[in-house]
């Protein structure tokens, strides 16, 4: 099937086996690697990207279904080499160690703040509950977030 | 060391993360060659079962289909184990099952085919003909004549029988005790969930014999060495194994695995690159698991409450097989801790190494070291609860004395250094521990139940030295490599045998450099992870990087330095003695301003005009830095928890951890790995749990049934240091990516036992779910 999408403001038109996953897509045929995938039961939010406004594991929907979306990875979210708040906080608070799930985890912070611009810490730990991290014990997450906020807010 | 720059100590930022954040890091599944392949594994559904047949012809005819092969395909030698204990049993452990499975996902057959889908489809049509039988799981129940025989000539599936310190004393120490405690402990299966999955792609050069292998690996050098010499049988420096970014290890990825066996044998049969990339569900089955002890204990006190000995046996899970460091873990990273930060005359721990119908265990996070703190604390708080003492007040009673370093356990260690009072003492302070008794008292009579849990652990990081490895059943040296390159231009590349998987070592070891040579930390480029740029090297396990990594790091600076010593006196037409380095720059002592700056030298080494007479040039020096004994990181951590009676439901209220890991370099990253490790270990107390049925099905094979830690059931954490630097390096450091998991197993589960003492409980089992404390309160209810 012919599918087209839009990836980090690029369009990009296909043939693709109906039963291919959008990650796949994305990391196997478009090139984008910088989406991980970490299971196979939409867990682990490795593979978290903005659809259509909404961050969405992209392991549970097929490619597709993804004809005509607008879709945001990791390799879009810095803009003319500049850093977004997200990406800058997480290096700023030490909010990575190995870094394989923090694609999935910045963007899941990306909606987060659109939906709440000053989350509590109660509110940051529970948005993450769909992303799982083995390094970091969240701590700096927690810190790299409420560092994002302050920014996006001009604190 | 040069001090101009005080890089070592401060807490700057990452280098590694600008591509991390980006999504640019490069990962083995990223990895793309022209004409690849793809494999996918058909594995055993069964946990132990002859193979009658396997019919390949089906899957072999299907579309997109280049080949499928099965044991009877690939010949090699099997996947070793590399610690001999004495008496050990090693069964093969073939790189795909050979007539027999021995546990669920063992793997059978390897399909390879244009795409993973194509491959995924036709390992489907692979026909295999099990002819079930009985399995056995549990391994004290495996360790009898009348259990169910994994290998023919591995009578009662026991692998080894190994034990450490002096029965007879111990025996006799337990006659004066006045008070013993006795308990069992089951220290549950842990399976690691690394985020990353394991993966690896290989590829193979008809026209040269080159075969590349890129793996998540923890330890390439290592890897290439078992695969090449030991396995496929070709030669070592036609194979180069690169480990690009790893998305962590954890243990799991020190173990060579019959992936990349297989994905390297095929890839040379076939002439094509050939990638894998472990599905969740794979890691599950087929990743090294950990733990899974059951173990007697009892431990002797007199009146006053010092502890008079230690007396433990466990039988350990090795599972189907033994993996690479199989037998290692549960032995001597195990029974050696068994005196932790106190001063017992006398221990003795025997353990039993038993083979069972699961997936092979091998390093978790601590390995070994959080089975024997999470027995010694719990051990500890068992005899202060029967000797009616503060458990705060028993630790100090017994600890090691500040001026008694270094210190001869009664199992075999040295300790280097430490001064555990003082880590307690800020810990309790940090806490408000005598306020916090007060509130628990309160709260109880309030129905409210709080529980404080302390763990005072010890840990040996760092594993060394290669001779006493060698005489211990070590296969291997415990030392590490670095090769400093200074180029022309006085820029400088280190090529260290170190593996960093998330453990920052771009920053942390260019900060020692930087620092050391007093040049621009910009100038300095870190090389990991690949067999082909670096000499060989041992990779990271046992936090060990800093303390013997850095260390030779900081070697091989020293000698560059002593070079570049000689050229500035010889261009200086000065004395050796009297030239001073000190912020990237030689002067003559005295007089500053007759000096070159470190890249005129580095320019002269390479140009050669004007060295001193018989001088080669270059500026380039790899050592191998073997230290004497192995670093012991120790500290207090303090759990505080809120128990639900009616709910069983457990909440962390808050964490203290106070670490003395020597010295530290950067202070941002070593906090990072504490908050890290401490939630492996809460993970263990209170989630985490790999389960088997009686049949050997995995029960936990998806991250849906195994528990992960989440950011909503974690508090934040309070961390604090003291520092006392390890006398066996030249830098001062120990370790600190394991310390968190070390200690905070045993402080939460102590919190929680703390917080039931109201009802009589005295021990529970791991992971301390809301079932098992529900069922427990409620049986205490009947009392």
């Amino acid at each position: 099937m012919k599918i087209k999408v839009t990836i980090n403001g690029v369009a990009y038109s296909h043939e693709v086996e109906p039963r291919l996953l959008l990650v796949h897509y994305i990391r196997d045929v478009v090139g984008l690697t910088g989406t991980h995938i970490g299971c196979d039961t939409s867990q682990c939010g490795a593979c978290t990207v903005i659809y259509n406004g909404m961050a969405v594991k992209c392991c549970t929907l097929l490619a597709v279904q993804a004809d005509g979306a607008d879709i945001l990875t990791i390799e879009g979210l810095a803009k003319d080499g500049q850093l977004h708040p997200i990406q800058e906080g997480f290096w700023e608070k030490h909010g990575l160690q190995c870094g394989y799930c923090t694609p999935g985890m910045i963007l899941a912070a990306y909606q987060m703040l659109q939906r709440s611009p000053n989350p509590s810490e109660a509110e940051i730990r529970h948005n993450l509950e769909g992303n799982l991290c083995r390094c970091t014990g969240y701590h700096n997450i927690v810190k790299s977030i409420q560092y994002a906020a302050q920014k996006m807010a001009g604190r | 060391m040069a001090t101009a720059t005080r890089l070592f100590g401060s807490s700057i930022k990452r280098r590694e993360d600008p591509r991390f954040i980006t999504g640019k890091g490069t990962y083995v599944d990223d990895v793309k060659l022209p004409g690849m392949t793809y494999a996918v594994f058909v594995r055993s559904p069964h946990a132990h079962a002859r193979i009658k047949s396997i019919n390949t012809a089906k899957a072999k005819s299907a579309p997109g289909v280049v080949a499928v092969f099965t044991g009877q395909d690939v010949q090699t030698g099997p996947l070793p184990c590399a610690w001999l204990l004495p008496g050990i049993k090693i069964p093969p452990r073939p790189v795909l099952a050979q007539g027999k499975v021995r546990y669920v996902g063992e793997p059978v057959a390897i399909v390879i085919a244009e795409s993973a889908y194509a491959a995924r489809d036709a390992a489907e049509l692979v026909d295999v003909q099990y002819e079930p039988l009985p399995a056995v799981v549990d391994c004290q129940k495996a360790h009898a004549k009348s259990a169910s025989q994994l290998f023919d000539d591995v009578p009662e599936n026991q692998s080894f029988d190994w034990s450490i310190g002096d029965k007879a004393k111990t025996d006799e120490a337990f006659k004066a005790a006045a008070v013993v405690v006795k308990q069992r402990l089951v220290n549950q299966r842990l399976i690691t969930n690394a985020i990353e999955p394991r993966a690896c792609a290989a590829s193979y050069a008809p026209a040269t014999g080159d075969l590349t292998l890129w793996v998540t690996s923890q330890n390439p050098h290592v890897a290439r060495l078992l695969i090449a010499a030991f396995i496929l049988g070709m030669p070592e420096h036609k194979l180069r194994v690169i480990s690009p970014d790893v998305g962590g290890g954890f243990g799991s990825k020190i173990p060579v695995y019959n992936e990349e066996v297989a994905v390297s044998w095929v890839s040379k049969a076939l002439g094509r690159p050939v990638k894998w990339t472990a599905e969740r569900r794979e890691s599950f089955m087929n990743d090294a698991h950990g733990r899974d002890h059951i173990t007697e204990a009892e431990m002797a006190f007199d009146k006053a409450g010092k502890i008079l000995g230690l007396r433990v046996t466990t039988h350990a899970n090795l599972g189907a097989y033994l993996s690479t460091m199989g037998s290692l873990v549960p032995s001597y990273l195990y029974g050696p801790l068994l005196s932790g930060v106190y001063t017992i005359a006398t221990v003795f721990c025997r353990v039993w190494g038993v083979l069972t119908n699961t997936s092979p265990t091998d390093a978790l996070r601590g390995a070994g070291r959080p089975e024997a703190a999470y027995l010694m604390e719990r051990m500890v708080d068992l005899g202060a609860r029967s000797l009616d003492m503060d458990p705060a007040e028993l630790r100090k009673k017994n600890f090691i004395p500040a001026d008694k370093f270094p210190y001869q356990t009664p199992v075999a260690f040295v300790y280097d250094s430490g001064n555990y009072g003082l880590a307690l003492e800020k810990a309790l302070e940090m806490v408000g521990y005598k306020k916090l008794r007060e509130e628990q008292e309160k709260a109880r009579k309030s129905g409210q139940y709080l529980g404080i849990g302390l763990s005072t652990y010890i840990e040996a990081s760092g594993p060394a030295p290669s001779q006493v490895a060698g005489a211990l059943g070590a296969q291997a040296g415990l030392w590490e490599s670095a090769s400093v390159r200074v180029h022309p231009t006085g820029m400088v590349t280190v090529f260290t045998g170190s593996h960093s998987h998330g453990q920052g070592h771009e920053t942390t070891f260019a900060q020692l450099v930087a620092d050391d040579l007093g040049i621009p930390i910009e100038h300095v480029e870190i090389v990991h992870g690949d067999t082909g740029a670096i000499p060989f090297g041992m990779g990271t396990y046992g936090s060990r990087s800093a303390a013997v990594g850095g260390s030779a790091i900081y070697t091989s600076l020293q000698k560059i330095k002593e070079k570049g010593r000689k050229i500035a006196a010889h261009l200086l037409e000065a004395a050796e003695g009297d030239i001073v380095f000190e912020g990237g720059k030689f002067s003559v002592k005295g007089s500053p301003d007759r000096a070159k700056a470190w890249g005129e030298v580095a320019l002269m080494a390479y140009l050669a005009h004007n060295l001193p007479q018989g001088m080669e040039p270059g500026l380039e020096v790899a050592s191998f830095f073997d230290p004497p004994n192995f670093t012991f990181p120790y500290g207090a951590h303090i759990a505080v928890v809120e128990v639900d009676p009616e709910t069983g439901s457990v909440k962390i209220l808050r964490y203290v951890a106070v670490d003395d890991v020597g010295k530290v370099i950067n202070p941002m990253i070593v906090d990072g790995m504490v908050h890290g490790g401490v939630t492996h270990g809460i993970g263990q107390a209170l989630w985490e749990w790999g389960v088997y049925d009686d049949n050997g099905q995995l029960l936990t094979s998806t991250l849906m049934d195994y528990a992960m830690p989440k950011a909503d059931q974690l508090p934040m954490y309070e961390t604090d240091r003291t520092v006392t630097p390890s006398p066996v390096n030249p830098i001062g450091v120990k370790g600190a990516g394991e310390t968190g998991t070390i200690a905070s197993t045993a402080a939460v589960a102590n919190a929680v036992l703390d917080a039931l003492a109201p009802f009589g409980i005295t021990h529970l089992d791991m992971p301390l779910t809301p079932a098992r404390i529900w069922q427990a309160v409620k049986a205490a209810g009947k009392k």
